[in-house]
């Protein structure tokens, strides 16, 4: 078990006329090794929630324990914890501050505390696993590469530290078809690598469809439905309490069966609609 | 973290919030200007039922209200601690090497410090029941006869506003740069003032990059939708003189008035003294 939470709820500005409920006693579980995605509306607790992973938010109340670290307690390891669970933020090229690109990654790895040749081994293993030329890049300032490169030297950042974890908020949001496709390869690189966990938050159905072993669906701060893609994009019912959009693989399915060419299985990803078409094709 | 707020409105639906701001403004500096003619406790004891009056009216917790007087605590401390020991008076109270307190510093120093709250509390209910884009709206509107001399006027509330409008914005991104870099093992909390200071690097260079890129983009956007600022325009917003603003108005100023006429004519201190004699 990589991630525990149990019963969690979180309030923003208790106790003031702004106050905000933005999570009400949610409960899950992630294993080890699981490509978990979040999705939900804007303002349904997800980035509330993957906060709380490595202890951005503290605890209000309800239990969180990551690996052995038991985030309940007074004081947590924070130096362990943010170790472990990676956090890369929405748009993270924009937290870039150093001169060089090199210096900007070895920010997180210094923090951890490790010695010189441990931080440079780390930061040139980083630096190549996002599909940067290290020997080209390490000397150039990170405000004059373009905006994926600049995404990538961030994600950089993240993983030179390691985590077991990795959590993703948004990160294909505002790229080109081609950009959006590089970082979800990287990120499945990534999870093969040293981060077999990987969480995302996404609001592009297709590329959650296509990569998650799971899908948590978060409705005004609770967990609506923690499952497969496959049962939750083919629960007409969920998808129309929660005003969810469907894959595009999903919408060719259903769309098929309406037109009375019903597919002998329920599709989620590309691969398996290209299969079930084949298999329909075969039974005629 | 969608509706930050700047500054300290506290919102609510009371006759006080819903005053014209420009009423509200003008009443505070006539109220600014007479604190400063208040010459006796019996005064300082009315103004401030005043304020606790307005403050009811306006359904503002009174422990919101006080508790803006904390960021002038140590203003008040050391201006009284001053005129308590450096006053120099005919009744000596107490004397101890160089240090020599008379009657006179004891009582400068209680009117000083009842003064610096009293000048805090009221002008504190203006920005409690006003949000900052009202104000401006108010500033613009009674700086409008500067028009006359060529004083850029509206270009000078446009800056406000933008400015005050910035303001959520930039504490948001402040915000989320600091979570990021934690999230990356950022240490803001332990360590010296040097430690702390240089801490702060990974925070301010993205948050000033970040100002660049949106100062330009709204640049842009203005431009793109033929922003001009000598061109007329009309309020979103109108702002209207109602029956409730001039009760208030009159409301206070008899208040103030009575400030003046007990400085000048009637001496409120003297008749109540008498009337134990």
């Amino acid at each position: 078990m990589s991630i525990e939470v149990k019963n969690v709820t979180y309030t923003y500005s208790p106790k003031t006329p702004y106050a905000a409920t933005a999570l009400k006693g949610v409960t899950l579980c992630i294993e080890e090794g699981e490509y978990v995605g979040i999705i939900g509306k804007t303002g349904s607790g997800k980035s509330t929630f993957i906060q709380h992973l490595n202890a951005l938010i503290r605890l209000q109340s309800g239990e969180i324990k990551v690996y052995d670290i038991d985030l309940s307690a007074k004081k947590p390891d924070l130096k362990r914890l943010r170790g472990t669970v990676g956090m890369v933020m929405q748009y993270p090229e924009y937290q870039l501050f150093d001169e060089t690109v090199e210096k900007d990654v070895s920010y997180g790895p210094k923090n951890l505390g490790l010695d010189e040749a441990e931080i440079k081994e780390r930061v040139r293993e980083a630096i190549t696993l996002v599909g940067l030329d290290y020997e080209d890049i390490r000397d150039r300032s990170p405000f004059e590469l373009s905006g994926g490169q600049k995404r990538r030297v961030a994600i950089a950042g993240v993983i030179a530290m390691r985590p077991k974890v990795l959590v993703l908020d948004e990160p294909i949001a505002g790229l080109d078809p081609k950009g959006k496709q590089e970082i979800l390869a990287l990120v499945k690189k990534l999870k093969e690598s040293f981060s077999p966990t990987v969480i995302v938050v996404s609001h592009d159905m297709d590329s959650v469809a296509e990569n998650c072993d799971k899908i948590a669906l978060f409705a005004e701060g609770e967990i609506a439905r923690f499952a497969s893609p496959r049962e939750i994009f083919y629960d007409d019912e969920l998808l129309a309490k929660t005003e969810l959009d469907c894959p595009s693989v999903v919408k060719v399915s259903k769309e098929l069966s309406r037109l009375g060419m019903s597919l002998p299985s329920m599709p989620v990803t590309k691969a398996e609609l290209i299969a079930a078409l084949r298999e329909r094709r075969a039974n005629e | 973290m969608n509706n930050i707020v700047f500054g300290q409105y506290y919102p609510s639906n009371s006759p006080v919030h819903k005053l014209d701001p420009r009423v509200k403004l003008l009443i505070v500096l006539f109220y600014v200007v007479t604190v400063f003619f208040v010459v006796d406790y019996a005064m300082y004891g009315a103004l401030f039922l005043f304020i606790v009056a307005v403050a009811l009216i306006s359904k503002i917790p009174l422990r919101v209200l006080f508790r803006t007087v904390r960021a002038v605590v140590i203003l008040v401390l050391i201006t009284s601690a001053i005129n308590l020991f450096f006053t120099k008076g005919e009744q000596l109270l107490f004397s101890w090497k160089f240090i020599s307190i008379y009657k006179e510093g004891v009582e400068r120093a209680i009117k000083l410090a009842l003064r610096l709250i009293l000048l805090m509390l009221f002008p504190s209910i203006l920005t409690l029941t006003t949000t900052p884009m009202e104000l401006t709206d108010a500033i613009e509107s009674l700086l409008a006869p500067l028009k006359v001399i060529k004083v850029p006027v509206h270009a000078i509330a446009l800056i406000m506003s933008i400015a005050l409008r910035m303001i959520p914005i930039l504490m948001e991104e402040t915000n989320k740069i600091i979570l990021a870099q934690k999230a990356r093992g950022a240490d803001f909390d332990t360590g010296g003032v040097l430690k702390k200071a240089k801490a702060m690097i990974p925070v301010l260079v993205p948050l000033f990059v970040g100002a660049f890129r949106r100062a330009d983009e709204l640049a842009l956007a203005m431009d793109a939708r033929c922003y001009s600022s000598v061109a007329k325009r009309t309020k979103y917003k109108v702002m209207k003189l109602t029956v409730a603003d001039l009760v208030a108005a009159l409301f206070c100023l008899s208040v103030f008035a009575l400030v003046f006429l007990n400085k000048y004519l009637w001496h409120f201190d003297e008749m109540i003294l008498s009337l134990f004699h």
